[in-house]
């Protein structure tokens, strides 16, 4: 039993990465209609400077937990101005193309700038050890970075709800033309939504840094699990990428701990599964063909 | 899904070819392109060419679908990769003809083709692209876990190439290249003919507009199905010479990576032109010969940023804008020649 519960914390720190990432990837689409194949390169580069931070500038977590999403958000920006942009009238598979031309790039650059070997960093300290709940001890920092995640879904989650920014970016994410006949300016809002949703995925990324390896590849395979998790949610869906990333992250661990050979398949199949029953997914809304 | 993709890209796909059947410049250039096809291992070297011809038929697989259907597939890598392991494994245990074993690669990637794509036809656009994808990573973690049966990390090594006793094609790449290029081809045809086929017109017609399609009775899902596992059986065939080509088949031909890099090559060559896929193929396969040649080891570098460059600013392709500065031509001159 106790086991059992370490695994379920497991699961739900790393559903905290998927649920972070994938959230910033659904806000993206929702407002752009772009999938941005880059997100995982971009989860990849908030551990990656957030290890660099450290290790280079002496910066610590608490610190690169604000700078890295800022500097991120600044990269969002730029990637959107120069690039995603001026394919944004066209079919959103050119710019499905474009950003995985981008994560290429991206991930060879930092592979040729700090190899293929992981980079170090370390649990922040006050974070090292372990808690004990009755009988079962379980990592500080897993129960840090679940609940951060949670905290930072639900303040994102009331922003869009309770705000009037929530309610403009919402609104242009369902209506953009009767948004914009209302007096809006939606093309004002894409920019600062796409680098948003890359700050999202950096701050994943920061988060990940003390407890994954740091490499240039750690983004490869979490980008095709990450779609599993918005094939899953629904992708037009907040609430569905938020609930499918700790569902994918818990089935994840449980799938490492009692089935190691199929710990990775499972995610897949349970994707199979949604396909098969609800094409939509379990929060989408049924697209048009 | 993708009306303004295939809108955009395919503008000459709508209207009538300008060269008609009977005009002998086609058959000038069917047999130019025969005549570099034989050449070709005279200027390059064997191996390299032979890769181009397999990475151009894996690219004409995935126009097929693309360009024609109107379906992104990122997921070709699993019937590519998958059809490398097979093949490269009924080489190994049978030591039939290696002929014989691309067809069995070919057929287990329209094996596995069937219920992946019954699956991901149920999504269109994008999601179709995730999804394949997805189910295509999934193929490479069974690959890597089933250690016994692929050789795992080390891939599958030392690959026979046995063609009937004749010394000259199992030994020397140069006149292997031939026989390789002969199945190749043969592939390119079935391509063709499908495309020029009835069953092309309704897969365009889905293309274009499946709402259409669907209300003049045709099952679109099923013609979206078949074609699906058509394409995965073209890309068997060129994962399976690529496989026995090299007498190697490795996790890197089940990648993401690789399923990405074939649809480069389609859209460097030319979405909805088929024989866009060689010419990108030859571009994209001299150049990473030529890199990893001269010692430069940030391939990917390289990849991305063309791949960036061409969906901004290239989207028609080489042989999609080879073929507009000849319409536009061509049609000025009959303009010309009526006043």
């Amino acid at each position: 039993m106790s086991e059992f519960i370490q695994y379920t914390l497991q699961g739900l720190a790393a559903g905290g990465f998927y649920a972070l990432s994938a959230l910033g990837l659904a806000v993206i689409f929702g407002v752009l209609g772009v999938v941005n194949f880059s997100h995982g390169a971009c989860y990849m580069l908030g551990a990656v400077i957030s290890a660099v931070l450290l290790g280079e500038l002496h910066v610590g977590f608490w610190v690169a937990l604000v700078v890295v999403p800022i500097l991120m958000f600044a990269f969002g920006v730029l990637m959107e101005r120069l690039l995603v942009r001026w394919l944004l009238a066209l079919d959103p598979l050119y710019n499905f193309l474009l950003t995985f031309g981008l994560t290429l790039v991206l991930v060879e650059a930092v592979k040729q700038r700090y190899g293929v070997s992981g980079l170090p960093y370390e649990v922040p300290a006050g974070l090292g050890g372990q808690v004990t709940v009755g009988s079962v001890n379980l990592s500080t920092y897993a129960i840090f970075a679940c609940l951060f995640s949670v905290v930072v879904c639900v303040a994102v989650g009331l922003l869009l709800t309770k705000t009037r920014i929530g309610m403009i970016v919402r609104a242009s994410t369902e209506a953009p033309e009767r948004t914009r006949a209302l007096g809006i300016n939606v093309g004002r809002w894409v920019t600062p939504v796409f680098g948003f949703g890359i700050a999202l995925a950096g701050l994943a990324g920061v988060l990940a840094a003390p407890t994954r390896a740091i490499t240039a590849e750690m983004g490869s395979n979490f980008i095709i699990i990450l779609f599993a998790v918005v094939v899953i949610g629904g992708l037009g869906s907040i609430l569905g990428a938020v609930v499918a990333g700790f569902l994918v992250g818990l089935v994840e661990a449980y799938g490492i701990a009692y089935a190691p050979t199929y710990a990775q398949i499972v995610i897949f199949v349970l994707m199979a599964l949604v396909v098969l029953v609800r094409p939509s997914g379990l929060f989408g809304r049924e697209e048009v063909a | 899904m993708s009306e303004q993709m295939t809108a955009k890209v395919d503008v000459d796909l709508a209207q009538p070819s300008i060269l008609s059947r009977r005009n002998p410049l086609r058959y000038v250039l069917l047999l130019a392109g025969l005549a570099v096809v034989v050449m070709l291992p005279y200027w390059i070297y064997p191996p390299v060419a032979m890769d181009i011809l397999s990475w151009g038929l894996f690219a004409i697989s995935v126009d097929l679908l693309l360009g024609f259907t109107g379906l992104l597939s990122f997921g070709h890598a699993a019937f590519w990769g998958g059809s490398a392991y097979c093949s490269g494994l009924i080489a190994s245990h049978f030591g039939v003809p290696f002929p014989v074993a691309v067809l069995g690669g070919a057929l287990f990637a329209m094996l596995i083709a069937w219920p992946i794509g019954y699956l991901s036809v149920r999504r269109t656009g994008i999601y179709f692209a995730m999804v394949t994808l997805a189910f295509a990573q999934m193929l490479y973690f069974v690959a890597n876990q089933a250690r016994d049966l692929t050789g795992g990390e080390n891939g599958l090594q030392g690959i026979p190439r046995s063609f009937f006793g004749i010394d000259a094609v199992e030994n020397d790449p140069f006149y292997f290249y031939y026989a390789g290029a002969v199945m190749i081809l043969l592939g390119i045809l079935l391509a063709w003919r499908v495309v020029n086929s009835p069953f092309g017109r309704v897969l365009t017609a889905v293309r274009d507009n499946p709402a259409r399609a669907r209300a003049l009775g045709y099952d679109v899902e099923r013609y979206k199905i078949t074609v699906f596992v058509i394409s995965a059986g073209l890309a068997g065939l060129a994962g399976g010479v690529f496989a026995i080509s090299h007498q190697f088949a490795s996790l890197q031909e089940l990648m993401w990576t690789t399923s990405g890099k074939v649809v480069l090559v389609t859209v460097l060559g030319g979405i909805g032109t088929l024989w866009g896929g060689l010419v990108g193929a030859g571009v994209v396969v001299t150049l990473e010969d030529y890199l990893a040649s001269s010692g430069f080891e940030g391939i990917g570098l390289i990849t991305g940023t063309i791949f960036v460059v061409i969906v901004l600013l290239f989207r028609h392709g080489i042989w999609g804008t080879a073929r507009n500065v000849l319409r536009r031509y061509v049609l000025e001159r009959r303009q010309k020649s009526r006043d």
